[in-house]
Formats: structure tokens, C-alpha cells, sequence
């Protein structure tokens, strides 16, 4: 990381690793406050998915997500205020506060709806991908899914048409190792999603404890052979989420995963290894504008209002 | 197409189908059709026949067998702008598309407040005659209208069957299209230009003073014949088709009850929770303390479906039970009537297999 182009990348990488970071502690900061009323899944720990991923995209690459969608809706742009007034319930919130945190979307940034029913943007992403493909566009689609959407039947019915099309997709399963509470070897007679998608011949690569670097090339070698017409490609990131699968606690006491597991992987956290590449007084001031922001965020939402009881009715039906 | 526009053109059902289909394609690039079998050489009963052949294989396309995960294409292709048409030959097969219709297609405008809509259509084909069993002959709109965002539309003519479609596929909503097989075959009056039919309101099919019979799908022919029975009897029946069954047009519906004072809801399917239960639910909400009305309700008997000709026969209201029940609607519950009447012939005629 000598060259002024690599440390402007290095630079925005840890711009984006930290935003998410400090946005969702800055959640688990409010939340006692009962001001946010939305069931929250931090993805504390697992941000080096997303940044690493969406770090090669292009504004008009589309992204699905899941439930867990704060880092993907941060790293592909997302608009942070939205996104804030929408977990505190208010009008100027990305969906005037009907959504909540479950269901981000910013479509100007090609941030799909995401979905609290696990695996199910994966058909909806292969689909934006078919109608791509029909037009000739350059985009492609990313679907971010956990290794919980494997369990799914839809996930492979997916995999099997976006193959079959040879349609412009990335797949990326983010394999936190847990469904909630349920570890994947319970899940699975062999956690082998890579192998799984290769039935399908879609080729799959495994990138290991969560490294954004590895992520990013790997990434940009996948998204490169995709927009030449080379049909789907499958990533599977290792990653660990640190907090509770909902809400803004530690979940130590429930005793369904071990505390050296978990120190394992917070010894590893991607935000200080990136940030400590950064020459001090860089990184400091990456961290006071980024700071700014989200505080400017949590006042734009705070001062949102709440929508009036003429918007309960509107948009079921689009006009 | 000719220039010179014939305007008493008659086409069947399943005819009218392909043609609005056809001229949708042609207007709009976006329309494309997939589900299983649409492409062979049967083309879903004429109505997908060869439509590849004129647009392209990416615009009538056979799927594998995975209703689920094609229902989510067609929403995110439409999520892209398109205009998918999703076509199951039989209505039963919907059950596997639930999660991404229900939990997806109806609820994507509301939770992201409009920014997103989900224009695509779902035909469902309802299985009869003869044989079909309790897997191929199941009428699921029910199941559809209870959820709010998605639009249920289930026309009974030939060409409510054309400017139906082409008002679902131009909707802007998930639209479940339900057809039905014994209904195929009928020809009417089609206009040959494309036309729009808006969705949302009922049509009354005869004028009459003594009973309100609301029909669906299918039903809708039988209680027409059963109109002419009670004719012999000196009943007038008034014969409402809702067409549209969410939103239901409960106006014309109420209206037509406050003047006859009886209603016999008659459902395509089990009565139940169904579209029978929810009319006169409604129709006692609007008309209580101002017209007191008796009310009855008929359809599917309360089982699996059979297979075997005789039980198939009792499983189904017809002509003749629809006649004798508002028979003794009008007369009274003692009252019975026994009208000499014969199968429907879409029944009688029809030779199988499927």
C-alpha cells in the first residue's frame, strides 16, 4: 500500500469499515432509549463482507440483501440519513418509517428491498439479473445471503436458473456459522457451500477469516469474469458476528457459542487491522468526518416526524 | 390483423387469452410469459401457442420445476421494469409460490413506501372435468384476497377474459389471474382491438327483482342457466359477476341486495373463509337496520375433491342445485322444486385428458 492510488483505496475501504462500525454502536448507544421500535441485527463483525464486495461495484450494480442489511446498505451507499429516521419510525425515513431496519432499500443506489424471510431476495436478485441480461446491460447483481439461506429449497431453484441463463450474478454467502442460536454443523451433514453451488457449475471460492483484502480480490476477479458473459459466480465469506443475532446486546450468557470462539474473532477485527494500516493522523481524520456524520444522522432522525394516520393507507397499491 | 375490424368477432375463452397476450407483447417489449410448458407444442390449451416463435425465446419460456424460486425471478425482473406473466397450469401449484407472493410481490410497495413496484401477472388455471382430483382443482383466490397489495381478478367471459389480462399486465400491481379449464372452450363476442378492462367492478349479467346471485368463475355460467330455470318458475334473477374479486365491488353487490332482499353467494370454491363468507359478512354490515335480506351460500362441499364421476358431481354446485337453492330462498326454506335440466355441456362434452 505505497502508491497514492492504493492509499486512497486503503483510505475509503476503512472509511466504509468504520462508518458501519460506528453507526451500529451508535445504535446500541441510543437503543435503551426505546427510540428506535425496530428489531435491530447489527452486523458488527461482519462488515468486511460487505465493504470488501461493494468495494468493486459500480453505482448501477444492484445489491439484494437480508434482514442483517446495515453494512450492505452502508457500503453501497445507502443513504445514512434515511436509514436512520427509518429505524426511528419517521417519515423521512428510507421507507417513511413502515420498514424499519429489517427493510432498507435505496434503489438510487441500487440498494434492493431487503427481506426478513431468509433466502428469499435470492430468486428476486436472479430475476433482476435475467431482466439485465434480456436488456444487454452492462450492471450486474449481487445477492448477499447467510449460510442460514443454504438450508433453503429456493436457494438452489435459484442457483439452478441463474446456471442454467448463464445470468450476471455474484453470489456472496456470508457464513456466520449461526442460524440465531443453531451452529451450521447442525445444519448440515458437511457446511460445504462452495460444493454445493459447484453442482450447479457455478464456479465457488471459500475466502477465510473474514479478510477484506481477500474479499475485495476476489471479488473483482469474480464481478470481471461476470460482466464478460461468463455467467454466475458463487464467494463464500467466513465471518462471525459478535453481537446477539437481534438486538444491540452481547449474547456471552446464552452460552450457545464459546467465549474463546468469539475472542478468536474479535482478536481478528477487520476495523483496527485496516485502520492501523493508515498513517495516524489520516486515519483520525477519516474517523472525525465519518463521526460527524452520523451524529449529523441521529439529529436529522430525531428531529424527523413521525408520519400522519393518513399514510397508514398509503401505497399498499402502486398507482 | 385486418384493417377492416369485424366487431361482432367471436373467440373463445382460451383464444381471447392468447390474443391479449399477444398484443401486449407487441405494444410493450418488457411483457414476457414463462412457466412450465408454455413453450411446447401444446401451449398452455392455445393460449401461450408459439408465442416464442414471434418474440424470442427470452419472451415464452419453459422454467425448470421451481414454482418458488421462478415466482422471485418474476418479481425481480419486475423489480427491473418488466412485466412478467407467470403461468401455472394448474391453480393448485400457487401454494408453492406463497412465500414470494404474499411475503414479497404483495407487500413491496407498501414496506418500501413506493419506491419499488411489483407488476406481474399469475395466471392459475383451475382444473375440471374430468378426474382432476383434490390436486387439480383447487380455486385459491381466497387465500389472495385476504392479503392486503395484491389484486385477484377471475373473469368468466371470453372478453372479460382479453380486457382482464390486458389490465393486469399494464397494472402496476401483483395480479393472480384465475381461469378456469371448463370455461376454455366458450366462445363470445371479443373485440380484435387491445382494450383494458378496469378492474374493480362488477358486472350484472341479467336484471332481476327476487334474488341476487353472485357467481364466480365458472359458476357464473351455471348460475345463468339456473336464471333461465327459475324464469320457468316465474323467479327473475338478478346475476352478478364480480369479475374483479379484490378489490370486490361491494357497491353494485349491496346495491342489488337492498333492492331484491335475498342473496345466494355462489364460490368457485369451498365457502369457508372464502369469497362467499367475506360478501355476505359485508353486505350485513352495510344493510343491517335499514333492509333485512336472507342470505345462503353455495360451493365446493366441504371435501377434498373426488375423482370418480358420480362424487365429482356432488362436490360441484350446478345449474340445478343453484336454481333450487334460490328456489327456496324466495319461497322459503320449506319450499323444493325439482327442474329437469342436463348437464352443462362443457362437463358432458368434455373428453380429457387434462
Amino acid at each position: 500500500m505505497t502508491n497514492f492510488t492504493d492509499t486512497a483505496q486503503l483510505e475509503s475501504i476503512y472509511r466504509s469499515l468504520y462508518r458501519i462500525r460506528r453507526v451500529e454502536e451508535k445504535i446500541i448507544e441510543v437503543y435503551p432509549s426505546d427510540a428506535i421500535k425496530s428489531p435491530v441485527h447489527l452486523s458488527i463483525g461482519q462488515e468486511s463482507v460487505a465493504v470488501g464486495v461493494c468495494s468493486v461495484l459500480k453505482p448501477d450494480d444492484i445489491a439484494f440483501g437480508t434482514y442483517r442489511g446495515h453494512a450492505l446498505y452502508l457500503a453501497k451507499g445507502g443513504d445514512l440519513k434515511r436509514m436512520i429516521a427509518e429505524l426511528y419510525g419517521k417519515r423521512d425515513g428510507s421507507a417513511g418509517g413502515k420498514a424499519g431496519s429489517m427493510h432498507l432499500i435505496d434503489i438510487g443506489v441500487g440498494v434492493m428491498g431487503t427481506s426478513a424471510i431468509v433466502a428469499t431476495t435470492v430468486p428476486q436478485a436472479v430475476g433482476y439479473a435475467f431482466a439485465l441480461k434480456s436488456r444487454k446491460s452492462k450492471s450486474i447483481v449481487v445477492s448477499f445471503f447467510g449460510e442460514g439461506a443454504m438450508d433453503e429449497g429456493v436457494s438452489y431453484e435459484s442457483l439452478n436458473f441463474a446456471a442454467l441463463r448463464k445470468l450476471p450474478i455474484l453470489f456472496i454467502c456470508e457464513n456466520n456459522h449461526y442460524a440465531i442460536y443453531s451452529h451450521v454443523r447442525d445444519r448440515m451433514p458437511e457446511p460445504n457451500p462452495c460444493e454445493r453451488a459447484g453442482v450447479f457449475k457455478i464456479p465457488a471460492q471459500k475466502i477465510e477469516h473474514g479478510d477484506t483484502f481477500k474479499i475485495r480480490a476476489a471479488s473483482e476477479k469474480a464481478v470481471d469474469k461476470i460482466r464478460a458473459g461468463g455467467g454466475p459466480r458463487f464467494i463464500e465469506c467466513m465471518t462471525y458476528r459478535w453481537r446477539d443475532h437481534v438486538g444491540p446486546e452481547e449474547d456471552r450468557r446464552w452460552k450457545y457459542r464459546s467465549d474463546a470462539e468469539l475472542d478468536e474473532w474479535i482478536k481478528r477485527d477487520e476495523v483496527a487491522r485496516i485502520g492501523g494500516m493508515l498513517g495516524s493522523d489520516a486515519r483520525r481524520a477519516i474517523e472525525r468526518e465519518v463521526d460527524a456524520e452520523i451524529a449529523e444522522a441521529f439529529a436529522f432522525a430525531e428531529k424527523s416526524s413521525f408520519p400522519g394516520p393518513a399514510e397508514l393507507g398509503t401505497n399498499v397499491f402502486h398507482a | 390483423m385486418s384493417s377492416m375490424r369485424n366487431s361482432n368477432r367471436s373467440l373463445t375463452y382460451a383464444q381471447a387469452l392468447y390474443e391479449a397476450t399477444r398484443q401486449e407483447m407487441e405494444r410493450d417489449s418488457g411483457v414476457f410469459v414463462f412457466g412450465l410448458g408454455v413453450d411446447d407444442p401444446k401451449g398452455m390449451y392455445g393460449t401461450t401457442l408459439d408465442l416464442h416463435k414471434l418474440f424470442g425465446a427470452d419472451r415464452n419460456f419453459d422454467t425448470p420445476l421451481s414454482e418458488d424460486a421462478m415466482t422471485g425471478v418474476a418479481i425481480g425482473a419486475a423489480l427491473a421494469g418488466m412485466r412478467p406473466i407467470h403461468v401455472h397450469q394448474r391453480m393448485d401449484f400457487l401454494l408453492l409460490c406463497l412465500n414470494q407472493l404474499i411475503n414479497i410481490a404483495a407487500k413491496s410497495s407498501y414496506m418500501f413506501n413506493g419506491a419499488v413496484s411489483v407488476p406481474i401477472v399469475v395466471r392459475g388455471i383451475i382444473g375440471r372435468s374430468w378426474g382432476q382430483g383434490a390436486q387439480h382443482s383447487q380455486a385459491l383466490h381466497s387465500y389472495f384476497m385476504h392479503v392486503p397489495g395484491i389484486k385477484v381478478v377471475a373473469p368468466a367471459t371470453p372478453h372479460d377474459a382479453k380486457g382482464c389480462l390486458i389490465a393486469a399486465i399494464r397494472d402496476n400491481n401483483p395480479v393472480v389471474f384465475m381461469e378456469h379449464r371448463m370455461l376454455y372452450g366458450n366462445a363470445g363476442i371479443v373485440p380484435e382491438e387491445p382494450f383494458a378492462t378496469p378492474l374493480g367492478h362488477a358486472r350484472t349479467l341479467t336484471a332481476g327483482d327476487d334474488v341476487t346471485i353472485v357467481a364466480i368463475s365458472h359458476m357464473v355460467v351455471e348460475a345463468l342457466r339456473a336464471k333461465h330455470l327459475l324464469e320457468e318458475v316465474g323467479i327473475a334473477a338478478e346475476v352478478i359477476d364480480p369479475v374483479t374479486l379484490a378489490p370486490l365491488d361491494m357497491d353494485t353487490i349491496a346495491a342489488s341486495v337492498e333492492r331484491t332482499g335475498r342473496i345466494l353467494a355462489v364460490d368457485n370454491s369451498w365457502t369457508m373463509c372464502g369469497t362467499s363468507a367475506e360478501i355476505l359478512a359485508q353486505l350485513t354490515e352495510r344493510l343491517q337496520g335499514k333492509r333485512q335480506f336472507r342470505a345462503a351460500r353455495m360451493g365446493y362441499a366441504p371435501v377434498p375433491c373426488p375423482t370418480t364421476k358420480p362424487l365429482e358431481n356432488l362436490f360441484y354446485p350446478n345449474a340445478k342445485t343453484i336454481a333450487q337453492r334460490a328456489y327456496s330462498l324466495v319461497k322459503g326454506n320449506g319450499a323444493s322444486w325439482d327442474p329437469a335440466v342436463s348437464e352443462a355441456t362443457e362437463i358432458s362434452e368434455f373428453k380429457g385428458p387434462f
